[in-house]
């Protein structure tokens, strides 16, 4: 094997991968925050007694923890479109597929973390006169978020790496920009190396800082 | 003439308790009038947390009648199989917790606020109060307790004994008519005991209407005006600290004051 490097593709065209990191970050907080704000949702349906809610929440879950993400984008980008009268673009298309399965998994994270807690903190609560969302408000959510912690960052890195799926539709992020400059001499080896060097550098710090957090939390203890 | 007996602030009628198929309470009579201390007694299972926790709505009671103030808890609603059922709103349980507080035997303090962020949080969330008042409120009763210099301490830098003086100050501060107490000394290491019930000894002085089950029958004695014995669910005595202590009509209560005596010196 003797291959030579050659980076000129990567370095002439900074802006492509400055497009792609934009690209990515945009899809990344647009699913963490809808993901993890629709899976507190769910998680607290898989929680009701009422049955009306229970399960069609369930199915929800269900259904978007046992199909791949890849598949879920793909069918609202090809198949919705034909299905309703309306246009969905990349972006729309990736952001429903990586939100709604964020959602069905956080939401077993939001389950867990509110049934661990003791039943006489909500009887504490109560007994206060509060009422049952107050109760969820300002004494059950804070402490189960803080037990939640590790496992929801989990969950954020792991929607940092779902973000490439979003290239299947060509929705402009650092995967897709990678592909475009892999093409243009043909040299896939440099294109590929820098961006996931460049996902490296994104996630290395994010998952350390889990760690510590993680750490930080047990002293609490 | 005879000077009329002062309303009830509760009244309990038929109250009976089930879980499952396991009755734990089998028809509860009870009238409480204002300032009465009631000590309630009973061994272990006898159904006297349950009854307590059936007060405050703790526990839905499965059937029976229960009045606060002379106004009745709960709709009754008769059922197709002829049965009747009380359905309880939110609303009229949220509004009779603030009326009856109580004292958890495990204290149920929150853990994520500190001594002065549980005494304010009924009186921020529950009552509106705005921060200033709440606060001055909640550090008032702190210091009632005894406890004012642990205002910024979290709970689990707290002894046993002051968690559940802050936990007693945490509910005076709503300013209940009538405070439950389920057991306050029975998690607590003996020597912190003493701490405690003169807190709620202080409170005997200021005239509140309260309820506490207790194991601890030298404190029942000088706490109560009126002592409960109950078993297997009914009340088997009632009647003042002299006559139910030391004069005992029941066996069942006779037996249950030796066992409790066996070992006095």
């Amino acid at each position: 094997m003797n291959h030579k490097w050659n980076f000129d593709a990567v370095w002439d065209n900074p802006e492509a991968l400055l497009a792609g990191a934009v690209g990515t970050l945009r899809i990344f907080v647009i699913c963490l925050v809808l993901g993890l704000s629709l899976g507190l949702l769910v998680g607290l349906g898989r929680y009701a007694r009422r049955k009306w809610i229970y399960i069609p929440v369930s199915i929800f879950v269900e259904f978007f923890r046992n199909t791949p993400v890849l598949v879920q984008i793909l069918w609202f980008y090809f198949a919705l479109p034909i299905l309703m009268p309306f246009e969905i673009s990349p972006l729309m298309a990736a952001a429903l597929g990586i939100t709604l399965n964020s959602a069905a998994f956080s939401g077993e994270i939001f389950r867990g973390g509110i049934q661990s807690l003791e039943s006489s903190q909500w009887e504490g609560a109560q007994a206060l006169g509060m009422t049952h969302a107050q109760a969820l408000r300002r004494i059950i959510l804070p402490q189960a978020v803080k037990r939640m912690l590790p496992a929801l960052t989990n969950r954020a890195i792991e929607i940092f790496k779902m973000s490439t799926l979003a290239s299947a539709v060509a929705y402009v992020e650092l995967l897709q920009q990678g592909k475009l400059i892999a093409s243009i001499n043909y040299n896939p080896i440099e294109a590929y190396t820098v961006v996931a060097l460049i996902f490296f550098a994104f996630l290395y710090p994010l998952v350390q800082a889990t760690y510590l957090l993680e750490r930080k939390l047990r002293q609490g203890d | 003439m005879t000077k009329p007996a002062p309303p009830a602030l509760l009244r309990v009628t038929n109250l009976h308790k089930q879980f499952g198929d396991n009755a734990i309470i089998k028809g509860i009579d009870l009238t409480v009038a204002p300032g009465d201390r009631i000590a309630i007694l009973g061994a272990s299972g006898s159904g006297k947390s349950t009854l307590l926790r059936c007060l405050n709505f703790m526990e839905k009671p499965t059937s029976g009648r229960i009045e606060i103030g002379g106004v009745q808890i709960g709709t009754e609603r008769p059922q197709r199989d002829g049965s009747v059922k009380t359905e309880y709103s939110e609303r009229e349980l949220t509004a009779v917790r603030q009326r009856v507080g109580m004292v958890f035997q495990q204290f149920n303090l929150f853990p994520h606020m500190n001594a002065l962020g549980n005494v304010m949080e009924g009186l921020r969330t529950v009552k509106g109060l705005a921060f200033d008042e709440a606060n001055t409120k909640a550090r008032l009763q702190l210091a009632r307790v005894g406890l004012a210099d642990k205002a910024d301490a979290y709970p689990a830098r707290l002894s046993g004994g002051q968690k559940q003086r802050v936990a007693i100050a945490r509910a005076l501060a709503m300013e209940p008519e009538l405070l439950l107490f389920d057991e306050p000394t029975s998690a607590l290491d003996p020597e912190l005991v003493g701490e405690v019930l003169r807190v709620i000894r202080a409170l005997v002085e200021e005239g509140r209407t309260m309820l506490l089950v207790t194991h601890e029958l030298g404190f029942a004695y000088h706490f109560a005006n009126r002592i409960l014995f109950i078993a297997d669910g009914v009340i088997h005595e009632d009647g003042t600290p002299d006559e139910v202590l030391k004069h005992p009509r029941q066996a069942r209560t006779q037996a249950f004051l030796a066992r409790h005596n066996e070992f006095h010196f």
